[in-house]
């Protein structure tokens, strides 16, 4: 299940708020799909995301995977875990396989995000 | 769209939840359980894989032993009858049209094993090539299903529901015998760097034996296994893939294989031009790759020394064996230096890697 604190993107992507920091991350969907995750790559702390815009990616086994911010802002957390223990992903995406945490410099993108309810009809659509 | 070709195994991989794929035209289970997971399965205990879409040929006739060793590189006029050879087959300018398994009935009849995604096109090659042989080719792809159980634990499994003692097919040879009273082609050979058996049998018989030998090695942890792994399973035993290592632009002495081709044995096509490039020197060299900045090299990306390009990867992955990530490379032969650092062009940006022997892993006895 997709957690209901969570707003989500058609990409997999998934943004959580608290205050006006915003966590990053791929949906328990997304690393179902691409199966074990072996590589992350992720920027510094401190530099910049516009929303839209690729930031990192997510490798298996057999697929690189872009991965886009869902906000502008800078980066004020990097998951450096995930840099060593790649398989976080799979193991908890919500949880420990977050990806970066980001200062946003407006929150207002966020409301084109699917909520947990949509997000998931949207992947029941997609199966079809 | 051109409709996707499925093995008869198809309805048994969806009810097993694998990933399925498109691959040379078929309908394939790229993953169960995960690639991780089953590549280890295959290194530790026994995995079985269907293999139903590669391609078989079979040549038979008078001269079939001549026009074989006309076609091919290796050099099958020495084969003993039931043995099998691995061999390139080239276009006269030396470029590979597929790499192949020759089996040996006798010197009158020949079964050849292609690559799926090359059937018609190795098929159709061939029957250019017959001209005034007297001898007969046929495409019998579809006669054939084909499973794989590879593994350490793949003889004495496989044992418990032969008719025949599986521990006197030698590595590269074949039988024919009963599994599970159904009449096969038994093989020992295999795409993974372990121990094995390929099993050819007819298509209506491979669901029974695919659910048999899932059932009898259950307990000792036997797990059908993707194409994914398959790839994996390969590459770390340096065994080349056409479309990877292997091409039309690429000969078989820059891919490593020239103790597959026999520049002494009786004329074959693609000799003249293969015996140039040993003579003048062969201009590239297939090279094995070891990340020593983060990233991994996938096939097609570029390698660059000093900033200039000296050749591209081959295949590039994470290896789960060796818990690294690893890759081949064809680059400019002069630059091939073990122990030497090159750069890998990854989306842009040049990452550090170190060049190692290719063969990454070996088996143990």
């Amino acid at each position: 299940m997709n957690p209901v604190d969570m707003k989500y993107n058609k990409d997999h992507e998934y943004a959580k708020v608290e205050g006006n920091i915003v966590t990053f991350g791929i949906t328990d969907h997304a690393q179902e799909s691409l199966g074990d995750v072996v590589f992350v790559e992720l920027p510094d702390e401190g530099s910049m995301v516009t929303v839209g815009e690729s930031y990192g990616t997510v490798e298996s086994v057999k697929a690189v995977s872009d991965i886009s911010a869902s906000i502008s802002g800078k980066i004020v957390e990097v998951n450096t875990l995930v840099l060593d223990a790649p398989d976080l992903l799979n193991s908890d995406p919500y949880g420990e396989g977050w990806l970066i945490k980001v200062a946003a410099d407006d929150l207002a993108p966020l409301k084109n995000m699917m909520t947990a309810a949509e997000y998931e009809t949207f992947l029941l659509e997609e199966e079809h | 769209m051109v409709e996707l070709k499925r093995t008869p195994l198809y309805e048994g991989h969806q009810v097993a939840k694998a990933k399925l794929i498109d691959f040379g035209g078929w309908e394939m289970p790229v993953q169960y359980a995960g690639v991780i997971e089953e590549h280890q399965t295959v290194r530790t205990k026994a995995g079985l894989f269907d293999v139903s879409h590669m391609g078989e040929i079979d040549v038979h006739g008078k001269e079939a032993l001549e026009f074989v060793q006309m076609l091919i590189t290796n050099d099958v006029s020495k084969l003993e009858d039931g043995k099998i050879l691995y061999s390139p087959m080239c276009y006269p300018d030396g470029g590979i049209v597929d790499d192949l398994l020759v089996y040996r009935y006798d010197s009158n009849h020949f079964f050849i094993v292609v690559n799926a995604s090359n059937t018609d096109k190795d098929y159709t090659w061939m029957l250019k090539q017959v001209k005034n042989f007297d001898v007969s080719v046929d495409n019998v792809t579809d006669q054939y299903a084909q499973i794989a159980l590879q593994g350490p634990l793949a003889e004495t499994i496989l044992q418990r529901i032969s008719n025949i003692n599986l521990s006197k097919i030698k590595y590269y040879a074949f039988q024919h015998g009963k599994i599970d009273s159904v009449q096969c082609l038994i093989s020992r050979t295999g795409y993974t760097g372990e121990d094995g058996f390929e099993i050819y049998v007819a298509p209506e018989y491979v669901r029974q034996l695919w659910q048999r030998i899932l059932e009898i090695g259950a307990a000792e942890g036997v797990e059908p296994i993707g194409l994914g792994a398959r790839d994996t399973l390969r590459f770390e035993a340096r065994l080349p893939l056409y479309g990877n290592e292997l091409g039309p632009e690429i000969s078989p002495l820059e891919a490593g294989l020239s103790a597959f081709v026999k520049l002494d044995k009786t004329a074959f096509i693609g000799r003249d031009a293969l015996q140039a490039q040993k003579e003048q020197g062969i201009p590239r060299k297939l090279v094995g790759l070891e990340m020593i900045g983060r990233g991994i090299a996938r096939s097609h990306y570029p390698l660059q020394k000093n900033g200039e390009n000296i050749g591209f990867v081959t295949s590039g992955s994470f290896s789960p064996t060796l818990n690294k990530n690893i890759a081949l490379g064809l680059i400019r032969a002069d630059l091939a230096v073990q122990g030497d650092s090159l750069d890998v062009l990854i989306r842009g940006k040049t990452v550090q890697a170190k060049m190692i022997p290719t063969l990454f892993y070996k088996r143990g006895n």
